[in-house]
């Protein structure tokens, strides 16, 4: 069988789960998670170094960035101005193009907000950044992403780290249709079926942190992402039967005694 | 004997007081700061890690050293 991998502005990944790096109770347990979903991609955010205290464990010192790609996110930036200042500090890190930029628009249920979001997503790809773009799950926005040079279209499912899984089937569906960029579903799984179904649709690719971190077992959920992104994805390239109202029975009729 | 002077600076939003001869390689070593895994702002400019020896720190600078952490 053909080897079955996510591509991203030119890049290939052997997984097509993405797994978020934050709300784990300690590092050690945020990398042996990683290493169970499988994720060859994590989101990071960029923060202040500690300078007082410099025992506290650095993310690098457990997630190897040459093993994963690590991708820098703009999480708790609500303006234009503060996203574009955090990835171009991210990218003098150590080179990172590839980002997710993430432009909140209200505390309260974490929107993207979409104005300032299409206005960055031009900036950065101007200064030669490969945008994924974090965004509502709105067609015409979508395509107005892909327009001004989205590397990938990021949906939300529902508020970020709601759990609510996909609330609107109808929209995701018609952005599929719509666009050959990698279309991933970004924030508000909040189960293994939740990516099933993602991956059922068509998506390219699901985005886990709260889901699995704050699981009851998040290593077993990790796997269970791992599993349920692998098992939707080849059901939908296996393709679904069509639905009927009636029954049809599976054993054959004929020779019945 | 010269006297050395003291500025004061803002390093991540505290203020601290330092020599005013060191150059800003010389001070990030001071502070034990792994440069490969960092990104420096100078009064929300960006530094190029490779020019730090060239950049001498005056008073009321303003620098934020951030790096990757955890996040969704």
């Amino acid at each position: 069988m053909k080897k079955d991998q996510l591509k991203i502005a030119k890049k290939k990944f052997d997984s097509r789960l993405i797994v978020g790096t934050g709300k784990y109770r300690s590092m050690s347990e945020c990398a042996k998670a990683i290493n169970l979903s499988g994720a060859k991609i994590v989101t990071v955010a960029v923060r202040r170094v500690n300078i007082t205290d410099k025992k506290k464990p650095i993310l690098m010192d457990y997630i190897d960035p040459k093993k994963i790609t690590y991708l820098p996110n703009t999480a708790g930036c609500f303006n234009s101005i503060e996203a574009l200042r955090t990835l171009r500090l991210a990218r003098e890190i150590g080179g990172w193009k590839l980002v997710k930029l993430e432009v909140l628009g209200d505390k309260k249920n974490l929107f993207p907000d979409m104005i300032e979001t299409l206005k960055s997503t031009e900036v950065l790809t101007k200064e030669g950044f490969e945008v994924m773009v974090y965004c509502n799950d709105d067609p015409l926005m979508a395509k107005r992403l892909e327009n001004v040079g989205a590397c990938a279209i990021m949906p939300l499912a529902a508020p970020i780290g709601s759990g609510l899984g996909i609330q609107n089937i109808t929209n995701i569906k018609i952005i599929r249709s719509q666009t050959k960029l990698p279309l991933i579903i970004d924030a508000g799984l909040g189960q293994a079926s939740d990516a099933v179904i993602s991956m059922e649709l068509g998506c390219d690719g699901v985005l886990a942190n709260t889901a699995i971190a704050k699981a009851k077992k998040p290593f077993e959920m990790a796997l269970a992402f791992k599993n349920a992104v692998i098992a939707g994805r080849q059901s939908f390239l296996a393709g679904r039967i069509e639905k009927t109202l009636y029954g049809s029975p599976s054993s054959p009729t004929k020779g019945i005694i | 004997m010269k006297k050395i002077k003291k500025i004061k600076i803002k390093i991540n939003g505290k203020l601290s007081t330092i020599n005013d001869s060191l150059s800003l390689l010389e001070y990030l070593k001071k502070l034990k700061i792994p440069l490969k895994k960092v990104a420096i702002e100078l009064n929300q400019e960006i530094i190029d890690k490779n020019k730090l020896s060239k950049i001498k720190l005056k008073n009321n600078d303003k620098m934020e050293i951030v790096h990757f952490i955890g996040g969704g």
